[in-house]
């Protein structure tokens, strides 16, 4: 009986690995193709198949073979998603920990309404938020350029931040606060020496997430820039051309998912530890 | 040099939290709160320590006026009911927190936490997390960074609630001579216990729904309750109360039942009255009352005994170990020696039984 279900539950495993690996497998081979591997069907094994090549690679960085240079919007998309995370989980965390131990009232609005409010930022779809955010980026100057995808960026993040940390913080004993604060600590000593301390895991998973969302940004990225600034997603999409060089796509592809790849064994890491789960009793 | 509280008021949505609570506490003291869940000393131990705040009232430690004061200024020093500590420092470091907040040498600091980590038995320990320590440890760390403090007052928000029986017993008898020690210290002790009360409070405080009902040493409260919920509160089980009449001759208590006057009650004036009795008082055998078990129960060595009787329901306490059928009938000899009185129509203690001496 027991055999069995380790036994299916390796097969379950190793199907959806096959099933989420082969499309990578696909690009890496593909990047690693001229045009004539491209068309020559689906061939796998270099020298053998088809001839390997770096010419899609070395398009992606300044060549001159048909290809955009994509060091620039890697590095634009880089320290948008990294400052506007940044900022998001800073802001995220002292909304939360207001959120979750303070009780505030505006007329019919409490806490349960503020919670709410932030997370609908996430309920109406982006296309909503393009035409106001266009007019109040072009109002303050800030089209097309980092500063404004930041600011953007920060509003799209900091729902997910807010709801993370405040469920968060809401599993720490409030008692721990007390308890700083008659050891001596103001509210603000106590949450910087007591609470965010121990919510490092909860940063974590906030910031995974505020990553991972920010960096695969294309709508936003797309409407709000023009030429000064443009961000990997959109760099990728505009390789795409009247011929489509599936070896550079291929290679773009590759090296945009290397960070969020980076971000999944990091945390794998934290979790395998047990320093995520239960950290907190 | 005392602690005072003069005439603290909360209530919340109407529901009364603390009614006109005045009390002195001195350095050195020992005062144990007793009282039922909700009986306000909680409240009572968050408004001294500035964690809730209160409708009215003055609290005054050393002439300094606390009414103003945040709890982070305050020098007081709390441990809770439930285990807690700071998850993400180890032993070591949860009982230098509070001494590295008021930027204390280095090597006093050392000092001071082993010194206490030795007196609570957690000498050793020092680099452990409080997740790695059982229950009653991690009190003890809860304890130890409280008296690391060395605080002008100590609360002690039922401590060894969550403890199992053994582990409170052991911890009950250790606490009573660390606390001892503490003679610069005004402690405060909560407690719905009376056998905890007993033993560790210089002084006790009863309440009840948000008032303190009585104060006095253990002795005075417990041998001369001001009142039938005072009865109620520190005894364990709870005092039994039933209904009766006192005539010149004798005491009839409801259902007929006749008992010889005592002496102590000959002074009183001929009329109704609730009499009380302890439950460990009572006594099995005699002819002047049967009684119908309705549920038995066993504590440690003792058993509870819940009777119903032509006088009301009654709990009878007896030694060892014993099994009852429910339902069975059982006689019941009530000593009348032991016999409290009480208003008929209101609260108050009017005569209480000799003090015997013996504590149960």
């Amino acid at each position: 009986m027991s055999r069995l279900y380790v036994f299916l539950k390796y097969l379950a495993i190793t199907l959806w690995s096959i099933f989420v690996i082969t499309p990578f497998l696909w690009a890496l081979t593909t990047s690693f193709k001229t045009a004539n591997g491209v068309t020559g069907g689906p061939t796998y094994i270099p020298w053998l198949q088809y001839e390997p090549s770096l010419h899609g690679w070395r398009s992606l960085f300044g060549g001159n073979a048909g290809g955009i240079d994509i060091v620039k919007p890697y590095i634009d998309s880089l320290i948008v998603t990294v400052s506007a995370s940044f900022i998001s989980i800073i802001l995220g965390s002292l909304a939360a920990y207001g959120l979750s131990r303070f009780t505030y009232r505006a007329g019919f609005v409490k806490n349960a309404d503020l919670i709410f409010f932030f997370i609908s930022q996430r309920i109406m779809p982006p296309i909503v938020l393009a035409i106001p955010f266009f007019l109040m980026l072009k109002w303050l100057e800030l089209l097309d350029s980092k500063i404004g995808l930041i600011l953007v960026y920060v509003a799209l993040l900091l729902p997910i931040a807010v709801w993370i940390m405040v469920d968060f913080f809401n599993n720490i004993p409030r008692q721990i606060d007390e308890m700083a604060m008659l050891d001596g600590c103001t509210p603000i000593q106590a949450f910087i020496r007591v609470i965010l301390p121990n919510s490092v895991p909860g940063i974590i998973v906030a910031g995974m997430f505020c990553l991972i969302f920010g960096w695969n940004d294309f709508f936003f990225a797309f409407t709000l820039t023009f030429t000064d600034t443009q961000l990997l997603p959109v760099a990728v999409v505009a390789l795409n051309s009247s011929v489509t060089p599936w070896w550079s796509l291929s290679a773009s592809a590759l090296i945009s998912v290397a960070p969020l790849l980076l971000i999944a064994f990091v945390v794998e890491r934290f979790l395998s530890h047990g320093t995520l789960a239960g950290a907190i009793r | 040099m005392s602690l005072q509280l003069r005439d603290l008021n909360l209530s919340v949505n109407g529901v009364t939290h603390l009614a006109n609570i005045n009390a002195d506490f001195e350095r050195g003291s020992l005062t144990a709160v007793i009282g039922r869940t909700l009986a306000g000393k909680t409240t009572l131990m968050r408004g001294i320590a500035g964690l809730q705040s209160l409708d009215r009232g003055a609290i005054q430690l050393d002439q300094q006026d606390y009414g103003r004061l945040p709890a982070w200024k305050r020098d007081i020093a709390m441990v809770y009911q439930q285990f807690i500590n700071y998850p993400h420092l180890d032993v070591f470091e949860n009982v230098a927190f509070p001494l590295r907040r008021k930027k204390l040498a280095e090597d006093v600091i050392g000092q001071r936490v082993r010194s206490v980590l030795d007196k609570v038995g957690l000498g050793g320990f020092e680099k452990r997390r409080p997740s790695q320590l059982s229950g009653g440890q991690q009190q003890r760390v809860a304890l130890a960074r409280s008296l690391a403090r060395e605080s002008g007052v100590l609360l002690l928000d039922e401590p060894l609630v969550n403890l199992d029986y053994k582990l409170r017993e052991q911890m009950r008898s250790e606490l009573r001579s660390l606390l001892a020690q503490q003679n610069q210290t005004i402690v405060i002790y909560n407690t719905t216990e009376p056998v905890e009360a007993m033993l560790l409070g210089d002084t006790v405080v009863v309440m009840h729904e948000g008032r303190i009902l009585q104060v006095g040493t253990p002795a005075h409260v417990f041998d001369k309750p001001a009142s039938r919920q005072v009865a109620l509160v520190v005894n364990d089980p709870p005092m039994n109360f039933i209904q009766g009449r006192k005539t010149e001759e004798a005491i009839e208590l409801a259902g007929g039942v006749q008992i010889a006057l005592p002496q102590h009650l000959k002074a009183l004036v001929p009329g109704d009255y609730w009499f009380g009795l302890r439950a460990n008082e009572l006594r099995l055998g005699g002819s002047e009352l049967q009684g119908k078990v309705t549920f038995s129960e066993v504590s440690g060595s003792e058993t509870f005994l819940y009777l119903d009787c032509v006088a009301g329901p009654l709990t009878l306490q007896v030694q060892g170990v014993h099994v009852y059928d429910i339902a069975s009938n059982v006689a019941i000899e009530i000593p009348a020696i032991r016999l409290f009185a009480f208003e008929a129509g209101g609260e108050q203690r009017l005569v209480a039984a000799p003090a015997t001496g013996a504590r149960s």
